[in-house]
């Protein structure tokens, strides 16, 4: 089987945009809070559409592969996008292969950093402080099964109750 | 955290400068109503026109606001209010209080009078005044969006007014964030008079906490205890809930409060806007409750018209003026916060209107050829607009209850819903009379928000029906305990979540600024924020007579339901009052001992205006 990498999924449906989970991110990698120094941020499109976005751990990375000076590389087993902070120059290709908006230009150090899955924790913080549940860190395809589960429950309550 | 930087902005000189506060200032007044009211009691001199350049509209933050402090990211706001000529003190959640924040201010001071329209842009360190003419008559969120879309920026922030503010119905509103608004007493008309349209912020810098860990493992607990029965009410069906609750009781506003329940409150019941209407229940910035029910028509008369929808706004709208349809209703609402025009002062006024015309006082003509009968929809809608832009009777009714009653005369003024000119809340005070104190000693007016006292009501722990005494004291505490949640900004609807309010919340306080505060600190800084209040309305010219309630609640009995029979006998309200004013240490006339003030620390406010 092709392996899939595991990375933080948003239930839009469960989300209500309090934006917790980017003050958990700013406070446990910059000690401050901060969602403009967030690696997962809250986008709402008024007044009902609101999702939490982060990196998708995409197999073949193409912010990996669109860096000039070869600073980000993918972890084979986690997935996730390690950055050499000394080799990063802060040039933006990668943000511009971004598909997802995933990557922080951090506007001091003007190097960029991208969600680890909160890697010295231990477990992803934004996730811990998501009380709404709808952040979760799984593989797609986990996801897309509890997400069938979900709706064959909601049709079988439909089909009993007739509602 | 504090920053130590009060904002001023004269928008008569197009200046700004910078006021330093110490901690031991920011200790006294700690933020939200507390610290707004203390900034306008320096910052606007005794009786200044409300809608002159004197007037000042002064922003005070959270503490909390910025951090993971669950609900603490909200701002006060409070200037002397056009509606009822004393001091108008509002609140409201979301991201305009972050930005605040992050651009590096505890609070605005906004005064003056622009040349013309303008939009002010604080962006960190840098204010610019802009042209807004392409924005004047843009309703409140077009006016939000057009301003993001002008920066090029998501997270600009702003606080706008609509046609109503720019055409100063009294009763008009500040709306940020789509829908959250500084609602009562009309400042959307005092930033109109100033000709400012916006107020936007984008503020870029880190919020830094004293204590993070313990900060963090406090909230995490908090807003876990968030998730349980205790906000149940508020996350499944919002405050909507109360529509059934209230109809039960008998203090259902019915018909300009003619009745206490009303035969067609199911269709206009939280349970049933739940099943036919509500899209989604989401949440202000920095919330994990979500009590914000967005109700959506989508066909009909009024399809398109979506908001979020509160109690407080579907009472105004839905049965006290006989409305069981809750398409109307919604899109009422909708209108409202499109036109930035308080969605209670709205209802209570065009519902005092429809019982001018039920009684014959006013007319069909008056009316420009419609009959606004009990439950005509679309004439309670039409009226909504004829408010916002002043047309016809509009005009007459954009002044509130207190003034068109006067004018109108006829009686009409035992029936016009207000106290200090502020229309009434979605409980009738004959049913709740620990409420019917609180709103009558209410320094903004009768106010649920301000005044917690109808909850010994609703709890039964007193005989709702009937006043007495030892009310006196329930309603000052009552007072204080919605006091501490209005300075330190949290969020009333997560009353229910801490073991002991009183010690969590001076510790959570502590985590963020790095101030010692004390329980006792806590309620003394409640108590100062409500003499604060006092003390500006007493410079302001106020009497015992001020405190008073409506001839309604006062004279007739109501007249079925589970309130049946009852109504405020005056020598009880007499009494309660005159037992609150000693609860609170003032005199017998209800003015503040210099003792009392200087004891709190105002001894400056002793001096001036000191019994």
């Amino acid at each position: 089987m092709e392996k899939q990498f595991p990375r933080i999924i948003c239930d839009p449906d469960k989300c209500v945009c309090c934006g917790d989970c980017e003050m958990a991110c700013s406070m446990t990698k910059h000690q401050v809070f901060n969602p403009s120094l967030a690696r997962i941020r809250t986008m709402r499109i008024e007044p009902i559409v609101m999702l939490a976005v982060g990196c998708k751990a995409c197999a073949d990375a193409p912010c990996v592969l669109a860096c000039p000076r070869n600073a980000l590389t993918q972890d084979p087993e986690k997935g996730i996008i390690l950055v050499d902070q000394e080799m990063c120059d802060g040039c933006g290709w990668c943000i511009e292969a971004c598909d997802f908006g995933a990557i922080l230009l951090n506007p001091a150090t003007k190097r960029v950093e991208i969600c680890d899955h909160c890697a010295d924790e231990e477990e992803p913080q934004c996730v811990k402080f998501c009380k709404k549940e709808a952040l979760t860190l799984a593989v797609p395809e986990t996801a897309s099964q509890q997400v069938r589960k979900d709706a064959v429950s909601r049709l079988l309550q439909e089909l009993v109750t007739g509602k | 955290m504090y920053w130590g930087k009060i904002l001023h902005i004269d928008v008569s000189k197009r200046k700004t400068h910078i006021q330093r506060v110490n901690e031991a200032w920011l200790k006294t007044y700690v933020g939200g109503v507390a610290m707004a009211a203390r900034l306008a009691y320096d910052n606007i001199p005794k009786g200044a026109d409300p809608l002159g350049p004197d007037n000042a509209l002064c922003f005070a933050n959270s503490a909390f606001a910025g951090t993971i402090v669950p609900v603490g990211t909200k701002y006060g706001v409070a200037a002397k209010s056009p509606l009822t000529g004393f001091l108008g003190d509002c609140l409201a959640g979301s991201y305009f209080s972050a930005s605040m924040k992050r651009a590096g201010y505890d609070g605005i001071v906004l005064k003056g009078k622009a040349d013309k329209p303008l939009w002010i842009f604080v962006d960190d360190d840098n204010v610019y005044f802009n042209d807004a003419s392409d924005l004047w008559g843009k309703g409140t969120f077009e006016t939000e969006e057009a301003i993001r879309a002008k920066v090029g920026d998501e997270r600009v922030r702003s606080c706008t007014i609509g046609p109503a503010g720019e055409r100063l119905v009294r009763f008009a509103n500040l709306t940020n964030d789509r829908g959250r608004q500084a609602g009562r007493t009309g400042l959307g008309a005092v930033m109109g008079s100033k000709l400012i349209k916006a107020l936007a912020i984008r503020g870029t810098r880190s919020v830094k906490v004293a204590d993070p860990v313990n900060l963090m493992a406090a909230c995490n607990k908090l807003s876990e205890v968030a998730q349980s029965t205790k906000t149940e009410k508020y996350r499944i069906l919002g405050t909507p809930s109360n529509v059934l609750n209230m109809n039960r009781l008998g203090v259902l506003p019915t018909r300009n409060y003619q009745n206490g329940e009303f035969e067609g409150a199911e269709k206009v019941s939280g349970e049933y806007m739940k099943a036919h209407y509500t899209e989604k229940a989401v949440a202000c910035y920095g919330c994990p409750i979500g009590c914000e029910q967005i109700a959506h028509v989508k066909q009909g008369p009024f399809a398109g018209a979506r908001t979020s929808i509160d109690y407080e706004s579907l009472f105004a709208f839905g049965p006290n003026c006989g409305i069981d349809d809750i398409e109307a209703v919604i899109a009422a609402i909708d209108r409202c916060d499109s036109y930035g025009m308080d969605t209670m002062s709205s209802g209570v006024t065009i519902s005092w209107a429809m019982e001018c015309f039920q009684r014959g006082i006013l007319t069909k003509e008056d009316f420009g050829g419609v009959e606004p009968t009990w439950g005509n929809s679309q004439a309670v809608v039409d009226l909504v607009k004829k408010i916002a832009y002043r047309e016809g009777i509009g005009d007459l009714l954009a002044e509130g209850t207190k003034r068109a009653a006067a004018k109108v005369g006829k009686g009409s003024e035992h029936f016009a819903m207000n106290v200090k000119g502020l229309e009434a809340a979605g409980y009738d005070a004959r049913g709740f009379q620990t409420f019917a104190l609180g709103c009558a000693v209410g320094t903004r007016g009768p106010c649920h928000n301000r005044s917690l006292a109808y909850e010994a009501d609703a709890k039964g722990t007193v005989d709702r029906l009937t006043g007495g005494p030892e009310r006196g004291a329930i309603a000052a505490e009552a007072e204080n305990f919605a006091g501490v949640l209005d300075i330190m900004m949290l969020c009333k609807f997560i009353r229910n979540c801490f073991t002991d309010l009183w010690s969590e919340v001076p510790a959570l306080y502590t985590y963020v600024t790095g101030i010692a505060f004390t329980k006792e600190d806590v309620k003394a800084v409640a108590e100062r924020s409500w003499n604060l209040k006092k003390a500006f309305n007493i410079r302001e010219g106020w009497t015992k007579a001020d405190d008073w309630l409506p001839g309604r609640w006062l004279k007739d009995p109501m007249p079925s339901g589970g309130s049946k029979g009852a109504y405020v006998k005056e020598d009880q309200l007499r009494t309660m009052i005159d037992a609150y004013y000693e609860a609170r240490g003032w005199t017998k006339e209800g003015l503040i001992p210099k003792e009392k003030l200087n004891a709190l620390g105002l001894d400056d406010i002793a001096k001036e205006i000191g019994a």
